[in-house]
């Protein structure tokens, strides 16, 4: 679920406003948004993608992450280079080549049935 | 943000599309192209709503090369029950041949270039929709965000003349009047939080049944995805090359991604816990696979897992009529269904045509998305422009039930009451997954006694409807798919069911299903296809 909005970053741009699909932001003071709905998230990490100033964080889980989750601590995320991490891999902002132009997975061959016999 | 102007929005249009996922902008643009005045709709925001944008897509892409062809459509046959029609998978290969075409030099999406040639088998999530958005736009259509839809309006002859919706940023709701409606409000995931999914809670088949019209294919439903334990990312194609273990380390004897997923879902019945290795991959597929999915890659760089050396705990979330084949019935090459004036394409409509009783992963649904959608627009389009000049006079009739005009007398019954039934009889595994009559039958009990309820009492207005009819749809849904999933008594395809575990020659048949209050179904023949294939 979303989990950070970082006051620091934030240009107030507004697009996480617009393009979360499920309205989880509302505009808060002095333009920066809060997440007003967070249990309506649905964890889809598109307001990351969009966000122009890596100002948000998704942490992965579809319920909000513990108080003491490093994923809630924005240093951490910083340091880490997660924060900002999705729009670098997908190739989104200046500078950057679309990572669409590399996306081509491995050939997906027949399934793969577990079997007792593996060592 | 809103601003709580209560001023309804009374908008007019030739064409109006519900759902701005892959179907809806594909059918906007034809129709916008076709010259139709085109406004399209969506719950959240077209670009990113839905489980397209956020999960991307394999697409089912061959060139028009016939034997490339015949294997393509011979590859899925047994699978999907032979319940498809060949006519209709070969349009829809010609469509999306063409689209995807189109998406390269149209639309300039980025492709990877393999052997010198662009590579069309598969798109990025964020960035098709966004380049889908910016397309529409540069072609004329009008997009309302954040703007779900919540009935459709007939005129006197029951014709299809418009939608009513909330528009909850503005705190207003709108009536479009329109001489035609596309629904492309994708398929039902039960709000199971699986990848984009939350957005998909079957409305459009709810409005449609209202207006009229019928679903089919609705037992072919079930389709859970893989995904780590407490995260949403369903992205089951790299769980190919995983090995599933009990929670004491020792393998999950016949589990897999594919045909074995029965077995993850019993032991997570049993015991809870199922653990998962990618340990089948060699290095240089690893690396591919994080170029060509990024967002798989999510939960595990987050959670500081390799899922190629480490074990971690999966779970399957339900994706329904997502990654399930039933629909809205089409009754025509143009998308139409029973119903005048209305057309339905992806994931709302029934994608048995092409994928007969089965289709999980890999890419036909998004080539069905864009090929019904390409479909649903040019035939929405012309039946605007068949209707004469006074269908902008035609006095409009709301055919919304259940959440705004109840039922005398009933006892009201709220969402809260129809999400826990949903959770309870709809979600777990033994029940819509791993299917017996004598589960089904009182699961279907309970949701046709809170679909009573619902009729009863429950209503609600301006910003607490659309949740309201969400809560609808999804119990609509359920009853129609279990409905469907009790009248086939063998297993075909998804549809399968314990106490029949084999094909039976006697059902080569499609199930129509359909009504609110009173459910019925109905054999159809399979069309497109040899005399006894199967
Ligand atoms: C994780 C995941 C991975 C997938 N991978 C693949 C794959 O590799 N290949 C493949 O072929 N398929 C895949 N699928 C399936 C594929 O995503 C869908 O078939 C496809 O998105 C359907 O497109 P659609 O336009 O019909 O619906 P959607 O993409 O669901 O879009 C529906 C739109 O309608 C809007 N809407 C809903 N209700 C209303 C309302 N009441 N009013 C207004 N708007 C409304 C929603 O906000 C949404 O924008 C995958 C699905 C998932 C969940
Ligand atoms: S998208 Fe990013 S920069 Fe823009 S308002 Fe939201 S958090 Fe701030
Ligand atoms: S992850 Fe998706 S649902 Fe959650 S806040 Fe971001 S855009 Fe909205």
């Amino acid at each position: 679920m979303i989990e950070i909005v970082s006051a620091s970053r934030c240009v107030t741009c507004d697009v996480c406003i617009a393009v979360c699909p499920t309205n989880v932001f509302e505009l808060g003071p002095g333009g920066i948004p809060v997440i007003a709905r967070q249990g309506d998230c649905q964890t889809c990490f598109m307001c990351e993608a969009h966000c122009p100033a890596d100002a948000l964080f998704v942490a992965p889980f579809t319920h909000p992450a513990p108080a003491d989750s490093p994923l809630r601590d924005e240093a951490h995320l910083a340091a880490s280079g997660l924060l900002g991490s999705y729009r670098r891999e997908i190739g989104w902002g200046r500078g950057r080549k679309p990572g669409a132009r590399l996306a081509v997975g491995p050939e997906l061959g027949r399934a793969r049935i577990t079997s007792a016999a593996l060592p | 943000m809103p601003s709580h102007d209560l001023v309804p929005l009374d908008l007019t249009a030739d064409v109006v599309v519900v759902g701005g996922g892959p179907a809806g902008t594909w059918a906007a643009l034809t129709a916008a192209e076709s010259g139709a005045d085109v406004l399209l709709l969506d719950k959240g925001y077209c670009g990113t709503s839905g489980p397209t944008a956020s999960g991307g897509t394999g697409v089912w892409y061959t060139r028009p090369d016939p034997a490339e062809r015949e294997k393509a459509m011979a590859g899925r046959e047994a699978l999907g029950g032979f319940l498809q029609d060949r006519r209709w998978m070969a349009r829809v290969l010609d469509q999306t041949y063409e689209n995807m075409n189109r998406l390269e030099a149209e639309a300039r999406y980025p492709f990877p270039i393999v052997d010198g040639e662009p590579y069309k088998r598969g798109v990025q999530g964020p960035e098709y929709m966004r380049r889908m958005r910016s397309w529409i736009k540069r072609a004329g259509v009008r997009i309302l965000d954040h703007s779900p839809a919540t009935e459709l309006l007939v005129d006197g002859s029951g014709t299809v003349a418009g939608v009513r919706g909330h528009r909850r940023q503005h705190g207003t709701d709108y009536r479009v009047r329109a001489r035609a409606v596309v629904l492309a409000t994708g398929g039902c995931a039960f709000l199971s939080k699986a990848l984009g999914c939350d957005v998909s809670t079957g409305d459009g088949a709810l409005f449609a049944a209202e207006a009229g019209a019928e679903m089919s294919g609705m037992e072919f439903s079930n389709a859970y995805g893989i995904a780590p334990a407490f995260t949403s990312v369903t992205k089951t194609a790299y769980y190919g090359f995983a090995t599933f273990f009990h929670s004491d380390g020792t393998p999950l004897d016949g589990a897999g991604s594919q045909g074995g997923r029965s077995v993850i879902a019993r032991e997570l019945l049993r015991t809870g816990i199922v653990l998962c290795q990618i340990d089948q991959a060699t290095p240089e597929q690893q690396e591919q696979m994080r170029l060509g999915q990024p967002n798989f890659f999510l939960p595990f760089n987050r959670l500081g897992i390799d899922p190629f050396t480490d074990r971690f705990p999966v779970t399957l979330l339900l994706e329904g009529t997502v990654r399930g084949t039933g629909g809205i019935r089409i009754t025509g090459d143009d998308c139409a269904t029973t119903v005048p004036g209305l057309y339905a394409a992806g994931d709302a409509a029934t994608r048995e045509l092409i994928c007969g009783a089965f289709t999980g992963g890999g890419s036909h649904n998004s080539a069905w998305a864009m090929s019904s959608g390409t479909f649903a627009g040019r035939g929405a389009a012309a039946f605007a422009t068949s209707l004469g000049a006074s269908a902008v006079r035609r006095k409009l009739i709301g055919v919304g039930g259940a959440g705004i005009r109840p039922d005398e007398g009933g006892r009201a019954v709220g969402r809260d009451d129809a999400l826990d039934v949903i959770r309870r009889q709809v979600h777990p595994y033994d029940k819509n997954y791993l299917r017996n009559g004598s589960r089904l039958r009182p699961a279907l009990a309970h949701l046709d006694a809170v679909w009573e309820g619902f009729r009863g009492g429950a209503i609600a207005h301006g910003g607490e409807l659309p949740g309201l009819r969400q809560a609808a749809a999804m119990v609509a849904h359920a009853r129609w798919m279990y409905t469907s999933a009790l009248a086939r008594t063998e297993s075909r395809g998804m549809a399968r069911r314990e106490e029949y575990p084999d094909l039976d020659p006697n059902q080569h048949h499609r199930i129509a299903v359909g009504g609110l209050d009173r459910i019925w179904t109905r054999p159809e023949a399979v069309t497109g296809r040899e005399p006894a294939a199967a």
